[in-house]
């Protein structure tokens, strides 16, 4: 293994990498898993905000649809950093004077949280379209069965619309996702040490900078294969219902 | 002679009101369209009403309007002695009531809209097990009879759209015989089949008139009208233009566009 690395000349790639201190491996997944647990945090709210979203975009009353209206051409206008470092500021200093009005002085701001909040609200405007169009997919025929059997709303919404929707709404969900995983590097601006701002800090007191970026573009790469199996298999789980469009050749 | 009169009640009125289905004076309009035009029917338990009429005559609509899918102008409908409240628009005024009245109709449509992420078997205990709040042991065991009536127990486990039309069908009125209906309301069921396939469905429903549920049938098939039901109404731009019984509707027919109507069919 070690002339292995030598040969290539890798021997010191891999001591900066190792997991283990003078390495800055550790770092590095520490990143990682901060970024994950941010875009799987600001992934989910997304999905809750652009569930209610596309509802209210559909079913709800004109005041409802031009707000939504305004939240989902705002966010999708304006670039992500921007975005973010309006929303961040924006909350946090928020968040504090109404601690200072309350009483209880400045408050400290958890990173992850404020980063599933940036994020989510950014997410959440793409969802509610892709949940919009997914809804508007579902074979308007199944709805109104339920609807002639007496299903009452959210029952019909839980059993019917969601499952119905869930094939047209994956592959679009899919990628919102791999978005998520890849925008939380843009939290590096606000001194967030995600995995980004991991490896940029680690670059810079070794002076590796190729080797540090390549490792975290390798770390992206793993997660995007990795949730690649994970939404094929969800995809094939939703279109249970639905013969193959290969037909007989699977 | 073009009169939209009141359905003449057959002889012999039951008095259990249960499978009984009163439309009064029934209009709707699609903005300045006026598809039904003051529409009065009754139904007894028991009866079988084939509902007949060309393409616009508006006898999907009424038929939609019963349950409310399509929302009436204006109209009463009483179903198992319990009107329907509506506010003055025609919209339903008490969304517990109509959600309650909905489960005791059964709608096989033409497109059979099956939930097609659901197996055959989930589809059939859906309404029971979450709607009437069936055990789900005891709705599985009735699932499992009412498909093998209709001669699909080997598919419980398949879904629905690897199947054929006319399985497809007989499985939506296994899910609609599930909530045990007062009245059945059949949305053209074999309008959407091929030609081969109509007779299995057929079948089945003639099956349903013999042991005596209260159906209305909206279609296409003069020789199931004429073989199946009890009385037959034909819808003429939203009026009932003439109605009796078969003998009478295929075989005496008074009005000109009705023996016109039998005449381009056949």
């Amino acid at each position: 293994m070690e002339w292995v690395l030598n040969a290539l000349g890798l021997a010191k790639s891999a001591e900066l990498l190792s997991l283990s201190p003078p390495g800055w491996g550790m770092n590095l997944l520490r990143g990682l898993s901060k970024s994950l647990q941010i875009a799987i945090g600001a992934f989910g709210f997304g999905l809750v905000i652009g569930l209610f979203g596309a509802y209210g975009k559909l079913y709800g009353g004109p005041v409802i649809r031009d707000l939504l209206a305004i939240y989902t051409t705002v966010v999708r206008a304006v670039p992500e950093l921007v975005l973010i470092l309006i929303l961040y500021f924006v909350g946090t200093d928020l968040i504090n004077q109404a601690a200072e009005a309350l009483g209880y002085g400045r408050v400290e701001i958890s990173g992850v949280a404020a980063g599933i909040w940036v994020l989510g609200v950014v997410q959440g405007a793409y969802s509610t379209e892709i949940l919009r169009g997914a809804i508007l997919a579902v074979p308007q025929g199944q709805i109104e069965a339920a609807r002639a059997f007496g299903m009452p709303p959210v029952m019909l919404m839980r059993r019917v619309t969601i499952p119905a929707m869930m094939s047209f709404a994956i592959p679009g969900l899919a990628n919102l996702w791999l978005i998520a995983t890849k925008d939380t590097a843009l939290l590096a601006v606000v001194g967030f040490s995600e995995l980004t701002l991991e490896t940029r800090q680690a670059a810079s007191s070794t002076r590796a900078y190729f080797t540090f970026f390549l490792a975290a573009g390798a770390l992206y790469l793993i997660v995007t294969l990795l949730s690649g199996v994970f939404f094929q298999r969800l995809e094939r789980w939703a279109r249970r219902g639905q013969p193959s469009i290969r037909g007989a050749s699977r | 002679m073009t009169t939209a009169q009141q359905a003449t009640p057959q002889a012999g009125a039951a008095t259990d009101a249960s499978g009984s289905l009163v439309i009064e004076d029934l209009h709707k309009s699609f903005g300045d369209l006026e598809v039904l035009k003051g529409v009065s029917l009754t139904a007894k338990r028991g009866d079988v009403i084939a509902i007949i009429g060309g393409s616009g005559s508006g006898k999907s609509t009424m038929l939609r309007c019963i349950n409310f899918l399509e929302t009436p102008t204006s109209g009463r409908i009483v179903i198992g002695g319990e009107e329907i409240r509506m506010r003055p628009d025609g919209s339903a005024a008490d969304r517990k009531q109509l959600e309650r009245v909905r489960t005791r109709l059964a709608m096989v449509f033409q497109s059979f809209n099956l939930w097609t992420h659901r197996t055959l078997l989930e589809n059939v205990i859906e309404v029971p097990v979450h709607v009437l709040r069936v055990p789900r042991a005891q709705a599985i065991e009735k699932a499992r009879s009412l498909l093998k009536r209709v001669g699909l127990e080997e598919k419980e486990n398949t879904y629905p759209l690897f199947l054929s039309g006319g399985q497809q069908q007989r499985a939506a009125i296994a899910r609609a015989l599930a909530v045990d209906p007062a009245v059945m309301l059949f949305d053209e069921p074999t309008s959407a089949l091929d030609p081969e396939l109509v007779g299995e469905v057929l079948n089945v429903m003639r099956d349903l008139a013999a042991e005596g549920r209260t159906m209305l049938v909206v279609t296409h098939e003069m020789n199931f009208a004429r073989e199946v039901a009890d009385h037959v109404v034909y819808l003429y731009q939203g009026r009932i233009e003439e109605q009796g019984p078969p003998s009478q509707i295929f075989g005496n027919p008074q009005s000109e566009r009705l023996k016109q109507f039998l005449k381009s069919i056949n």
